[in-house]
């Protein structure tokens, strides 16, 4: 093959539509007919509702009609959380609401509003009067602290509540260091700028349901589950996504709320959330305490890893974000515990957040390690080295690929590590003091558990179709999809239009953990390169072709001519004279499970910031970040996604944070005035690197994905600088001004 | 907003509204306390401005109202009778949307019409000296998937002219 496309910095395909507004998102699909429906939310958090007067909403002229849990439907299966991951339904919660008048969250739907226009339905929810009997929630850690359990299981029981190997204690009494220190961190909602929104019409039995989701195929399978008809009569089409970040990678209520609601107004229905129901609509990151213990030799070689985490879940399911797995997984070292311990609150089920369980847990371990290497005495970078692990730590397996020290050996320069003075609080400029910090970033590779597929098209004018039911959640599928399609079939990038978003397509598990360029990007791959197969053999014995005879072998296609050793043709060409007039393949890639190898993402952060002496603002001046995520598709739109993920662990060190008012069990800031998120000016310029390392054995492509690792590490690098320029060990999260006063 | 309104009495019942947007008349039937945001996107299908909180902290609604950035979700449509209202639907091949395209200004694209209305503005009121300034005046935009580097690299390219 001569084309090298994959790789290459294009352009995103779907680029134009986005900077022209011609790109249509979930709640801009407008039907003939269609009303809008607002969900009226929970004002309490524990109890039950008393009774729903309904009288002044209905007065409110253009709303249609108030449906309340006496007025719904019950779901035909009660929901389990399973995660969307394993590609099937994808419930982000155990429960389904308005079923019944019990409360366990605030924010819970009570009631849909429908109306003529959306100020009507707006301002009929306003006008809802609900009364409550309010019972006693807890929704912060201390009003449960006393309660707390180790689950036997999280993550829909995909993952252990307590893991470990070795003797911990052990370990520590052979100890000559030890590190201890309890972290907290503040809850986080994802916030992505396009709302979650759903718009349901149903024709004759058939429901078409248009959702901003990860998932289309996770939207179907979960929202037939509920109302209890086969898949097969839903078609779910997500074109746009403005943005996830785990917000839409679970299937709530809200698209099965708007397809009752359309059942039952015998209209296409609009259901969008507001940016306040954004904080009860589609879980969160939950708030939790972190406990670390590192024991290590004198020389900074780690001798046990004790981390244990404590966090509030709902009534009905037993999440934890897996922030400890990755202790186990980074350093060697023979002695390792964890626990999760759990909380019964009044919150809906957590969820998956950016750099879920990673970002949280590597804070934890890379600020526990900065203190280490500064009793060791030894560079922060030097200690991780010491302590490399060569194997996987928990199988004892070769690493299917790592490239970490090349991070580490590359970040250190693009940041200038050796202008740091390891002592703290020794570099100022003018008011400020300067500071860097570094740390570790991994990510899992998480198995696919289902087969992917892909069509590959081509026509008899030589262009081709890909399809697939992937989601482009502003990653830049569509355009890597392209890619690996044009590279595949031997065409330029203008001949092939990929087609996605869509579950008249071939199945696509949700893009979730990374996982993404993985399901959609070895499945195209298949495809194409088949269908490439298929229309060369046919060639070869087409007694017609110049290729006739020719081994399929030594046929290259170069932009769309088949290019054998005594002749050529399109293969336009050769459809045209069979009278063939358009062909396909369909690629199927299955996860191949790999028993001899450890599979897991690297890379290195590295931060410099400078904190106001006398006022503790704290700015990022510079962030460097090297990652070996496989193979890169696109260099231009990986460099982006890594970016963003390094902006985002910034924002986690220092601004992110909703607050629980426990008087009310509500969330005191659920807006992007109060909510913050950085803004152009919080971010400085950002260093961002790949090292290249060949994958044989992950997938046919070798992509280990880029969506999560971009954000790991990077918090714990910035609390490192500011201890770095300040001397103060900052143990949660977010970094405040009143935390550096 | 500047210049005198004429004092028209309307409301609480939907209305007619003449509007001015990308320099065509469109008649609306809105309740006077529509937004201009809603009133695009809703009831006039110019869904490019983008509703990202209804509550101008965002600034994914940016359009102008008579040549100047205002959020469309605390203006209400009313308030723009008379008054010429452009949208991103409005910018026809900007060299600011090619800069954005080109310097990948954008993941999701969801705030990227507001980040191009407020850019354009942006280089005309001549805050764009430098990169702090552009970052500073750009601020009132939100990229939740934090393109804000590439953001200011497209807007310092079309100051440069690099994008004609």
């Amino acid at each position: 093959m001569t084309t090298t496309l994959i790789g290459q910095p294009v352009t995103r395909v779907d680029g134009h539509a986005k900077v022209t507004g011609a790109a249509k998102y979930t709640a801009e699909i407008s039907l003939p007919g269609m009303r809008h429906a607002v969900i009226a939310g929970s004002e309490i958090p524990a109890g039950r509702i008393t009774g729903i007067d309904k009288s002044r909403a209905m007065a409110e002229p253009g709303v249609l009609a108030v449906l309340t849990h006496e007025d719904l439907p019950k779901v035909a299966t009660q929901p389990v959380l399973t995660l969307s991951l394993a590609g099937t339904v994808a419930h982000g919660q155990s429960f389904f609401p308005m079923q019944d008048p019990v409360i366990h969250y605030a924010g819970q739907p009570v009631a849909i509003v429908v109306g003529e226009t959306l100020d009507a339905a707006t301002r009929g929810a306003e006008l809802l009067d609900v009364t409550y009997e309010r019972t006693e929630s807890i929704t912060v850690i201390d009003e449960g602290r006393d309660r707390s359990y180790v689950p036997e299981k999280i993550l829909a029981g995909l993952a252990p509540g307590e893991m470990g190997r070795g003797d911990v204690a052990a370990g520590l009494a052979a100890a000559e260091l030890t590190v201890e220190a309890t972290f907290t961190f503040s809850a986080n909602h994802q916030n992505p700028l396009e709302m979650s929104a759903s718009v349901a019409s149903w024709d004759d039995g058939q429901l078409t349901l248009w959702d901003a989701t990860h998932g289309p195929t996770a939207t179907q399978m979960t929202v037939a589950s509920l109302l209890g008809i086969p898949a097969s009569r839903i078609r779910v089409i997500t074109r746009f996504v403005g943005g996830s970040f785990g917000a839409k990678a679970m299937i709530w209520a809200h698209p099965t709320l708007a397809a009752m609601t359309a059942q039952i107004m015998h209209r296409p229905i609009k259901l969008a959330l507001t940016r306040e129901q954004m904080f009860t609509g589609c879980g969160l990151r939950e708030d939790n305490e972190q406990t670390i213990t590192l024991g290590a030799a004198a020389d900074g070689r780690l001798t046990a890893i004790r981390h244990e985490k404590l966090s509030i879940t709902s009534a009905y399911d037993d999440w934890a974000e897996p922030a400890l797995s990755g202790s186990g997984e980074l350093y060697a070292c023979d002695n390792f515990a964890a626990v999760y311990h759990l909380i019964k609150g009044n919150t809906m089920t957590p969820t998956f957040m950016r750099g879920p369980g990673e970002t949280a847990g590597l804070a934890v371990l890379e600020c526990a390690m900065d203190e280490l290497a500064e009793r060791a005495g030894l560079d922060p970078v030097e200690l991780r080295v010491r302590n490399h692990a060569d194997v996987d730590p928990v199988s004892g397996r070769p690493w299917s690929s790592k490239g970490l020290k090349e991070c580490y050996e590359r970040g250190a320069e693009l940041i200038g590590w050796g202008d740091r003075d390891p002592r703290p609080g020794m570099r100022r400029d003018g008011d400020w003091l300067i500071g860097m910090g570094m740390a570790t970033a991994i990510y899992p590779v998480y198995p696919l558990m289902n087969p992917q597929r892909a069509r590959a098209r081509l026509y008899a004018d030589g262009t081709a179709v890909i399809q697939t039911a992937a989601s482009d959640i502003g990653t830049g599928a569509a355009t890597v999809l392209t890619q690996i399609a044009a590279e595949g079939l031997g065409l330029p990038l203008e001949m092939v239009r990929v087609e996605y978003g869509d579950t008249s397509l071939p199945f696509l598990a949700a893009s979730v953990g990374s996982t993404g360029s993985t399901a959609g990007g070895n499945a195209v791959h298949l495809a194409a390169t088949g269908l490439r197969e298929q229309l060369v053999a046919q060639a070869v014995q087409d007694e017609g072709s110049p290729l006739h005879g020719a081994d399929p072998e030594l046929v290259d296609v170069v932009d769309g001519v088949m290019v054998g050793p005594s002749g050529s043709e399109s293969y336009g060409e050769m459809l045209g004279r069979n009278f063939v007039p358009e062909t396909e393949y369909l690629g199927t890639y299955q996860h191949r499970v790999d028993d001899e190898h450890a599979l897991l993402n690297f890379g290195a952060q590295f931060a410099e910031v400078a904190v106001d002496a006398a006022l503790g603002v704290v700015r990022v001046r510079r962030m460097a970040g090297v990652f070996a995520p496989g193979r890169v598709l696109n260099q231009k739109t990986a460099r982006s996604q890594l970016m963003g993920g390094m902006i985002w662990g910034l924002s986690q060190a220092l601004l992110e944070a909703s607050h629980m008012d426990p008087r009310f069990g509500r969330w005191a800031n659920p807006s992007l005035g109060d909510y913050l998120v950085p803004v152009n000016a919080d971010v400085p310029e950002v260093m961002v690197e790949t090292v290249e390392v060949d994958d044989p054995f992950i997938n046919p492509l070798g992509i280990k994905g880029i969506g999560e690792i971009g954000m790991v590490g990077m918090a714990g690098a910035i609390a490192n600088a500011v201890y770095n320029a300040t001397g103060r060990r900052v143990r949660s999260f977010p970094i405040t001004i009143e935390s550096l006063l | 907003m500047d210049g005198p309104l004429e004092k028209i009495e309307r409301g609480p019942e939907p209305a007619k509204l003449s509007l001015s947007v990308n320099g065509a008349t469109l008649v609306a039937e809105v309740e006077p306390r529509a937004s201009l945001l809603d009133t695009l996107r809703e009831t006039l299908d110019l869904t490019g401005t983008k509703k990202g909180c209804n509550q101008g902290a965002c600034g994914a609604c940016t359009v102008w109202v008579d040549g100047r950035r205002v959020v469309s979700c605390l203006t209400l449509a009313v308030a723009c009778e008379g008054r010429e209202v452009t949208t991103i639907e409005g910018l026809v091949e900007h060299p600011m949307q090619e800069a954005f395209l080109s310097c990948d200004a954008l993941q999701c694209g969801y705030c990227t019409p507001g980040q191009i209305m407020s850019a354009v503005k942006l280089l005309e009121e001549g805050h764009a000296g430098n990169d702090a300034e552009i970052a500073e005046w750009m601020s009132g935009n939100l990229c939740r998937c934090a393109a804000y580097p590439h953001i200011r690299q497209a807007i310092r390219e079309v100051r440069d002219g690099e994008h004609q």
